[in-house]
């Protein structure tokens, strides 16, 4: 009870201090009128504008307007779009979550175990094969391999949509772009997690008292390599929008990274808040998830709390 | 660097110790050898780009717009490379782009080195109240996916270069702080440190001129990586349109841009995108040599 507390606690202030960063850096940073405007608008209506808005009042009063209205659950309209940001995120929401938690299962389910493997074939051709790809997939950046995917497959054989977001299709070459970001980083990551483990003396030991290899691997060495992996894997998760907005942008797709540049460089106040809102609680779920399954891993960590 | 050799750990002669890295290149693979021979060629056109460029990198010419490289149809003469949407020769803006990457990148991770190795060494160096505070800072930028925090700066001040570099320089220097603070830790205590401090040195002193040289192997390993990672951060932002503003070129906005003429056109985009490939890849390469060759052990890298 007391673990949770804190915890709920903890997460609040950490969203009252980003959403506060972000309020106010993004109003020091530029006007929304300057930017969604032409030129050359007359000051009569530049003022209508600002009070439309309730740009017009100080910063302070514009943030104790905004938490008023966060209590009363109304987080806001877009200012470009003129209709709640609620409504333009669960529109584009769904989008990026399939993106993403497909990519994440993919990367997960190729990258951790290829990863175990190229520990236990240290220094063999496979191992060797195994990191170039590692190697490639962390060194290509997201972008370049998106725009070779889309020449090829697109524009060459014409078997998949260049961009878009219809149907499940429009998916397969995203999902692969960032997963295989995402599992090059999981492969190095898994391995060098592993040979830390296997280096140690409970493993020698193990092995001397004649364990067959596998549940030498499987069960000794894995099992505590797993919290570091563990943890890797919720950053990644913590990171997702830096992992997803490339790849909407490649693929014109319509999800939330690009929707939280897009509200970054038209001064979408609304629409920025609300993104980081959505970015903290992420954070926060994937973090209390990485502490939960550390806790059914790891008896230790059961036993401290 | 050579002032501390007398007190180093394994003691030395006071003759100038032969460079590992030297030594290293002697016997490295073809690979290696190919890389610091890529390295030197792309640090020499940077250098050279005002010389090497055939056209001004940004001006237009609306009669060769579109124009393929050389050896296809409808190349036209003079357009190594051929153009872009604008008419502008993409052989000279490469050159300039890669000049604007390069230079970006090392100053970019110039400043993370220098930022995190003195958060690292004054939190090693310190320890107590100090070291706690720094490092819940890197804690907290380790939690923080920075991608995401540089792209919303660069969005809402970013339109400026300087502004642009020192942004991408706060990127990485959690991890300098960490490594170099864990090398501090390592030689604090050493016998050797001791013996500096019971002459009276300053602590100034015993960092500048006995520490540095002993941990200066990780900063070193550490920065080839943080080069190629400030490489692909800028150019991935500047692929969305944020940092460097146009008409100035950088590979990442390059690319950017010619991804929208990637059906009809798509040299325009393949060229930048392939030098970006080819500077990350030399860049990871040389880390992960200079990380084997100076025997370095970084935790957990990843």
């Amino acid at each position: 009870m007391y673990f949770i507390l804190t915890r709920a606690i903890r997460a609040t202030l950490t969203m009252i201090f980003v959403v506060s960063a972000v309020f106010f850096a993004s109003r020091y940073s530029g006007n929304p009128i300057d930017i969604m405007f032409p030129e050359g608008l007359s000051p009569e209506e530049y003022a209508f504008w600002e009070s439309y808005f309730g740009l017009d009042r100080s910063f302070l009063a514009q943030y104790l307007a905004y938490f008023r209205g966060l209590a009363e659950g109304n987080f806001g309209m877009s200012l470009t779009e003129f209709r709640p940001v609620t409504e333009i995120f669960a529109e584009r929401l769904p989008n990026t979550i399939k993106l993403f938690v497909s990519a994440f299962l993919l990367a997960v389910a190729v990258g951790v175990p290829l990863g175990i493997y190229a520990a236990t074939q240290r220094d063999k051709p496979i191992s060797t094969a195994i990191m170039a790809v590692a190697f490639f997939g962390y060194a290509i950046p997201n972008y370049i391999l998106a725009i070779f995917m889309i020449l090829i497959f697109s524009f060459t054989l014409h078997w998949m949509p260049s961009s878009g977001n219809m149907t499940w299709v429009h998916f397969v070459m995203p999902v692969v772009t960032l997963a295989m970001a995402m599992m090059a980083w999981n492969i190095r990551f898994t391995r060098s997690a592993m040979l830390e483990v296997l280096n140690e003396d409970f493993i020698r030991t193990a092995r001397a008292k004649g364990l067959r290899e596998t549940l030498v691997v499987n069960k000794h060495a894995l099992r505590n390599a797993m919290i570091p992996i563990v943890s890797n894997l919720g950053l990644q998760v913590a990171g997702f929008v830096g992992w997803v907005v490339l790849v909407e942008a490649v693929f014109a797709l319509e999800g939330i990274g690009s929707l939280i540049v897009r509200g970054a460089l038209l001064r979408d106040f609304a629409i920025l808040q609300f993104g980081v809102i959505v970015w903290a609680a992420v954070v926060i779920v994937a973090n209390l998830l990485v502490d939960v399954i550390y806790a059914l891993l790891d008896p230790r960590v059961r036993i401290a709390s | 660097m050579t002032t501390a050799e007398t007190l180093t750990p394994e003691p030395q002669t006071n003759k100038r110790r032969p460079s590992k890295i030297w030594d290293g290149m002697q016997s490295a693979n073809w690979l290696i050898k190919l890389c610091f021979v890529l390295l030197a060629t792309l640090i020499v056109v940077a250098l050279l780009a005002p010389l090497l460029a055939t056209h001004d990198p940004n001006a237009q010419s609306l009669l060769a717009r579109l124009r393929p490289p050389i050896g296809f149809e409808g190349y036209r003469e003079g357009y190594v490379l051929g153009t872009d949407e604008l008419g502008r020769d993409l052989y000279s803006r490469t050159l300039y782009g890669l000049r604007f990457t390069l230079l970006i990148a090392v100053i970019g991770s110039l400043i993370s080195m220098l930022i995190g190795s003195t958060i690292g060494i004054i939190s090693g160096y310190m320890g107590g109240v100090v070291d706690n505070v720094l490092m819940a800072l890197v804690d907290i930028q380790i939690a923080f996916p920075f991608t995401l925090m540089a792209l919303l700066a660069v969005a809402l001040f970013g339109t400026d270069l300087t502004i642009f570099v020192v942004i991408i320089g706060l990127a990485d220097w959690d991890k300098y702080a960490r490594v170099v603070r864990g090398q501090v830790l390592a030689i604090r205590d050493a016998p050797f440190i001791d013996a500096v401090r019971v002459t009276g040195a300053t602590p100034y002193r015993i960092i500048r001129h006995h520490m540095l040289a002993n941990i200066a192997s990780p900063i070193i390993v550490l920065w080839t990586f943080g080069v190629s990672n400030v490489i692909l951060l800028e150019s991935s932002l500047s692929f969305l349109g944020l940092g460097v503003q146009p008409p100035t070129a950088t590979l990442g906005s390059m690319t950017g841009f010619g991804r929208d003429y990637l059906a009809s056109y798509p040299h325009i985009g393949l060229v930048p995108a392939f030098m970006i490939l080819v500077i990350a890849l030399v860049f990871l390469l040389l880390g992960d040599w200079l990380r084997d060759t100076l025997d370095v052990r970084l935790k957990r890298q990843a």
